[in-house]
């Protein structure tokens, strides 16, 4: 059917990329969408990129159909990057079809939008059918009065140092500040035994009390979390982690309306409409089963007639158009939950998991099993993500290398992605690591590389003029299974051969300065000073821009909700392994260290010509275990190991650091 | 895999020891890198060597004019150096297999990269 279009010799050249164009759009429609679209003309069009996910309203795409002829209607459904016009004749839609093909509209950003048009049988929607609100919810409009609205956003200060007690940390897609308990987005809870200083703003208390009176609300709350959002910004879909909150979770929107959109776990999306001074009250089946999310968009889909103003966006088609998102600032309200969640929804609730974080290994087995679930199964997940995260090699390893006579022979044990491999085209370098898909990556950038585990390289004895280990024997589950990991490094070497290690170091401050780690790479810190970055340096360096990320996620249920209370909850055994909050000091040797994956979008993105729609999800986090040392204990394990003996061992940006000689 | 690789490559299979030593190739798919050559460099590598070793694997990839062994003054013997530096460096396995001789183990080698990773019996000690 597109030969008659192809096969036209009269084209010019722009004629002839709107005809591909148009073909393409109807190849997308089909493939992504199911929108069959036929060759012969009838009343009915779809205009791709003309849909209210693309950012064009109503009133700015109707006059540019009328022109055309008499429009019977115009759906647009919510989200869509296309809609659908049914004209009264089929003359009219002809007509449509040729003039509006290519034509150019500009969309309410301001952006150009070239409409491609198509013939279709019937206007095929899914009818979303009468939606109701998510059981347990409830929007209660104008609920504080316009001054009160002004005195709260007044109230707050953005400006507060980070040092204040109430804490502020400025997210990628949001500002937030928290009051009564922080809430950390590593474990998507609150510490519940570290109140912060001051509790809630006083402020809130006529407020609350007020809405205790009214009966919006049955408790009182004592954690208060504040967002703004400014256009464009958005949260993840998420449900508050269960056993961090009580059962009423009430949300007050200020400054402007916005459209959330609730999820119910078998597909059911509503999206519902917060007027600016409404205040929403999340409970039972909506608090505990929907996830709630805000879509990062600059518009919102919304009614287009006047009568409806909160609640569910009703799925009548026909009447939807756009809104301009304003500054949107939300007062979250919660109460701290003291008891575990015994909720009726076991399979999203985090208190009745029956997933829990893996023990400190008893035995040798245990221990080898850790490492293969938290250690070597996660590299080969994240190993993509985690070698585009490493390409600056640490100046001490590279002094290390550069020092070594020409012609060593060197084996890298644990080479990662392989990025020492190289440092010294005077040295033969073999790299070895667990993980097959870094490994790959060795071999892409033409380096000698084989798969073994640290604990048995296929190494001859005695064949290294020096070895280096780099952050690996912090993957080691029990101190035997270090010290043999060295002790296999060590009958690499052969007599008078040096090794280089380098392990994970549990005092992130040492001579009174902060390592890198702990001071963040954005803020503090002039660009200019000497860097010497380490395993984890560098890897907290490039994880915190995932915190980024991470932090707008939420409470998204992920892994680390099964864990929540690990680090500090009393109900869980003692042996459990706690949950380390990235950019924090550490508060045990051995724990479960977060990584957030990212860089697995777009696989199923919709219809990419007509450009970005949906929504932006978090990846997936993973936890690796690490054992960090402390000071001394890496040369008391060296020293453990005959014939050898400790140069030089110092600490670099907080990793304890050995160099060691065979004897 | 280049041979100097194959050449410190051992089986480490529990309880072979050093009869893990030399791994026996096959290979299937070989390529040959064109590599700088740096005499000093290969020059270096000469004692490190297991000749026996590099000689098998030499072997079974049927290369021919393989030097038999270290000459007197090979230093200074362009000819010599230019020989090894094409064994040891240009030569590359890209797919076979790896066979320790003592236990019969086999490794597979697939797009130049050797797996060596045993499963938890064949490293209990």
């Amino acid at each position: 059917m597109d030969g008659n279009h192809r096969s036209n010799p009269k084209c010019n050249k722009t004629e002839k990329k709107f005809l591909r164009k148009q073909i393409k759009a109807r190849h997308t429609l089909l493939r992504h969408e199911g929108v069959e679209t036929v060759s012969c003309a009838t009343q009915s069009l779809v205009v791709a990129n003309g849909g209210l996910g693309n950012g064009v309203s109503r009133n700015q795409l109707l006059p540019v159909l009328e022109k055309c002829g008499l429009v019977d209607a115009l759906l647009m459904p919510p989200n869509k990057p296309y809609s659908f016009v049914r004209y009264k004749t089929t003359e009219e839609s002809k007509k449509a079809y040729v003039t509006l093909n290519g034509k150019e509209i500009v969309d309410d950003l301001g952006q150009k939008i070239i409409l491609y048009l198509n013939f279709v049988e019937k206007v095929q929607c899914k009818e979303l059918g009468l939606q109701a609100l998510p059981p347990g919810l409830m929007v209660v409009e104008e609920v504080i009065s316009s001054e009160d609205e002004k005195m709260l956003l007044e109230s707050i200060d953005w400006t507060e140092g980070t040092d204040n007690q109430n804490v502020q940390k400025s997210l990628k897609h949001r500002r937030v500040k928290h009051f009564g308990f922080e809430f950390h987005y590593e474990t998507n809870s609150v510490d519940k035994n570290k109140p912060l200083p001051g509790g809630l703003p006083e402020i809130c208390d006529s407020i609350l009390e007020k809405w205790l009176k009214e009966a919006y609300i049955k408790r009182k709350p004592d954690q208060l979390t504040i967002n703004q959002y400014e256009p464009g910004h958005g949260i993840p879909a998420h449900i508050d982690t269960h056993s961090a909150f009580e059962d009423e979770i009430i949300s007050l929107s200020l400054g402007a309306e916005i459209v959330m959109d609730f999820k119910h776990p078998d597909g059911v999306t509503v999206p519902v409409m917060l007027p600016r001074r409404s205040l929403l009250v999340m409970t039972g089946e909506s608090r505990y089963l929907w996830t709630h999310g805000i879509t990062p968009r600059k518009f919102d889909t919304v009614q287009a007639s006047e009568s409806h103003k909160v609640g569910i966006i009703i799925s009548d088609i026909g009447d939807l158009t756009l809104s301009k998102r304003g500054i949107r600032t939300s007062f979250t309200f919660r109460k701290v939950r003291q008891t575990s969640c015994n909720c009726i929804y076991p399979s999203v609730c985090d208190s009745q998991r029956k997933e829990t974080p893996p023990s400190f290994p008893e035995s040798d087995k245990e221990a080898s099993q850790l490492e293969q679930e938290y250690v070597h199964r996660v590299y080969e997940e994240i190993a993509g993500h985690f070698s585009s995260t490493r390409h600056t090699p640490w100046p001490r390893i590279t002094q290390f290398l550069k020092a070594l006579p020409s012609g060593s022979i060197v084996a890298d044990i644990g080479c990662g992605n392989g990025k020492y491999l190289g440092i010294n085209k005077e040295l033969h370098m073999i790299g070895c690591d667990r993980s097959q898909n870094l490994v790959d990556i060795c071999r892409e950038r033409q380096f000698q590389a084989f798969i073994c585990d640290a604990l048995a390289v296929p190494v001859r004895s005695e064949s290294c003029d020096a070895c280096i280990s780099i952050a690996v024997i912090h993957h080691f589950a029990t101190a035997e299974r270090r010290v043999a990991a060295l002790q296999e490094l060590v009958r690499l070497l052969r007599p008078g051969g040096k090794a280089l290690i380098y392990v994970w170091a549990m005092e992130q401050e040492y001579n009174k300065q902060k390592s890198k780690y702990l001071r963040g790479n954005r803020n503090s810190q002039g660009k200019k000073e000497e860097i010497s970055s380490d395993a984890s340096v560098q890897e907290l360096l490039e994880q915190m821009p995932d915190m980024g990320d991470q932090d707008s996620a939420c409470s998204v249920p992920s892994i680390s909700d099964f864990w929540e209370g690990g680090c500090n909850s009393s109900k869980v055994t003692n042996s459990k392994l706690p949950v380390h909050t990235n950019r924090t000091s550490f508060h045990s040797q051995d724990l479960l260290v977060p990584w957030h994956l990212k860089g697995n979008r777009g696989k199923d993105k919709p219809v990419e010509q007509f450009g970005t729609v949906g929504s932006h999800d978090p990846g997936p986090v993973f936890h690796r275990y690490y054992h960090v040392f402390c000071e001394g204990e890496l040369e008391a394990a060296c020293q453990t190991l005959s014939n050898v003996s400790i140069l030089q061992s110092y600490y670099d940006q907080g990793n304890w650091c050995v160099i060691l000689q065979k004897l | 895999m280049k041979l100097l690789t194959h050449n410190l490559l051992t089986s480490h299979v529990r309880g072979v020891g050093p009869r893990g030593f030399p791994l026996r190739l096959q290979a299937t798919e070989v390529r040959i890198n064109p590599v700088e050559f740096n005499p000093e460099f290969v020059a270096r590598m000469i004692p490190k060597v297991e000749w026996a070793a590099l000689l098998e694997a030499a072997d079974t990839l049927h290369l021919v004019e393989v030097p038999k062994g270290p000459t007197e003054g090979y230093e200074r013997d362009e000819q010599f150096l230019r020989k090894m530096h094409h064994v040891l460096l240009e030569v590359d396995v890209l797919e076979g297999t790896l066979q320790c001789p003592e236990s019969g183990r086999l490794f597979p080698i697939s797009r130049g990269i050797p797996n060596m990773l045993l499963n938890d019996e064949e490293t209990e000690t």
